[in-house]
Formats: C-alpha cells, structure tokens, sequence
C-alpha cells in the first residue's frame, strides 16, 4: 500500500514546468532540455507487442509529418526495455511498413513515469496509462490527457489541440468547443465594464459582452 | 548510444555530425540544418561525441576535437 502511495505521489499540472529527465531511448540518451524550441508530445503505452498500443504506434507515426510542420516532436514512452522497444518497432515496420520516426523511451526504473503521474494503480501497477503531455517550446506543460488501457487515442483531437494551442499563443485569442482551424475564435472576455461596452461596438459577432467571437 | 557503436566508431549519424563539425560549423542549430537531422538527435549526439572525447564544448555549441578529426581521415 505504501509502494503504491508513493508510486501515485506526483502529478504534474497545466501551466507547470515539465519535470526534466535525462532517459534512455530508441533514440539514444535524450534530456527533456534537448526538445528546448520545439512543441514537444511525451506520450505513455501500457506496454510493446500489445494490440491497441500497436495501432497507436502507427496512428502517431502517420501524423507525424504533420506534426512537424507545426514544430511538434513525438516522444514516446513505456516501462520496458530498449531491445523491447527496437523488437517491437522492426516488428510493426515489417507486418505494416509504417517505420517509427519518432524515439521512446525505456523507463524500466519508472523514473519518468512516476515523475510525470503517468502510473495509475487503479488501472495497472506495473504499467503506464495511456497519457499524453504536450508541452510547449519554454517547457511548460499546456495539455494533459489520459485515457484507459483500453481506449486508443484520437489523433484527430492531438493534432487540434496543437493547432488550438499555437493559435492561442499566436493571437492571444481562445478557442470554442469543436474548433478546427479556419473557425472563428474567441475575443478574451473584457475586464472592465468601459471595455464590454466598448466590446459589443467593435463589429465582433457577440451573443452576449462576454461571448465574442472574430475571424482571424 | 546513438551516436557511436559499441566498438567506439561513430554511427552514420555520428559521423554526419563530427564532419559538419570538421567543417567549422558549432551550434546544435546550425548543425541540426546541415545535416537534417532533429535538433534534439544533435544536442544529445553532441554530447555523447564529447563524452566520448570526439567533439569539445566550445562557448554554446562545440568544435571537433583531435581525435575526432583523425577519426575522419
């Protein structure tokens, strides 16, 4: 009980410095300061050689041109070996021909997955959850998903939430439930009354002072 | 290790990085763009190649160390 105490001590948060690590990879040894500049995605698989974590690889590995083109590096993660991970990335290669662009991580002490909350000993005490942590170019953690071992991940939603982020951070807008790129997006709400005034003069398309939304 | 094999030579990508060093180059940036390879590949190739005494540290990148240019000829 105490073990599992411990194991479940730590969980970062949005808007938190991403806890840095220095850990061995497909990739060789990679930092956390090593992505310095770049989007990076830290995402966690129950385990190699398993049938949902199988489709994932894939999945990842077919937007990875498009995460890319938005500056967005992929590093994945799971509680098993490197020769594991190289066996089971030569394996998808040869029953999918899709290559595995993108390193993982072979956290068999559990540094990083403690560091980062990513074991959850309602699901598995030995395995990570199916996490994933985006992290901007200052190394802030801006996102933080999980789903089940049993769930598989949208990629469609990652790569919205990329492009909603840099949108954000680009023109200092939000973004409305179901946007996709091209959507209108919100005007931050106003913080005085003169300005929510002002707000509904401005030619926005507004439901109310405080629910404006613009073309970018 | 990536960038050098367990017999101590540098891998393909090892070897990319020491020739863009020979070549006078020294940020992981500028390195990263000659030799296309990820910026986050080079800053932890650069550190091994040093490790392993084929690359120095020199100001906020690295030059190429004696060993690691008589490595290339």
């Amino acid at each position: 009980m105490e073990e599992v105490k411990e194991q479940t001590s730590h969980m970062p948060h949005i808007g938190e410095p991403a806890p840095a690590f220095e850990a061995v990879t497909t990739h060789g040894k990679l930092k956390l300061e090593d992505f310095k500049g770049s989007w990076l995605i830290l995402f966690s698989h129950p385990a190699d050689f398993t049938p949902v974590c199988t489709t994932e690889f894939i999945a990842f590995s077919e937007i990875y041109p498009e995460l890319q083109k938005r500056g967005v590096e992929l590093l994945g993660l799971s509680v098993d070996s490197v020769s594991s991970h190289i066996a089971w990335a030569r394996n998808v290669e040869e029953k999918t021909k899709v290559k595995i662009p993108f390193p993982i991580i072979a956290d068999l002490n559990k540094e990083v997955s403690l560091a980062y909350g990513m074991i959850h000993p309602g699901q598995s005490k030995t395995e990570t959850v199916r996490c994933v942590f985006i992290i901007d170019p200052n190394q802030t953690i801006r996102t933080i998903l999980y789903y089940p071992l049993t769930t598989g991940r949208n990629m469609d939603e990652i790569l919205r939430i990329i492009d909603a982020l840099q949108t954000t951070d680009k023109n200092g807008v939000a973004t409305p439930a179901n946007w996709r790129p091209g959507d209108k997006v919100v005007v931050p709400p106003p913080n005085t009354q003169e300005m929510a005034e002002e707000r509904l003069k401005q030619g926005y398309e507004c439901i109310d002072w405080y629910l404006c939304k613009k073309k970018l | 290790m990536a960038c050098i094999s367990p017999d101590g030579k540098p891998t393909e990508s090892g070897s990319k990085m020491l020739r863009a060093l020979k070549a006078g180059l020294g940020a992981p940036e500028e390195i990263a763009k000659e030799t296309s390879l990820p910026l986050f590949r080079v800053r932890s190739g650069l550190r091994e190649l040093a490790e392993a005494g084929l690359a120095k540290p020199k100001g906020d990148g690295y030059e190429i160390s004696e060993q690691g240019a008589k490595l290339l000829k």
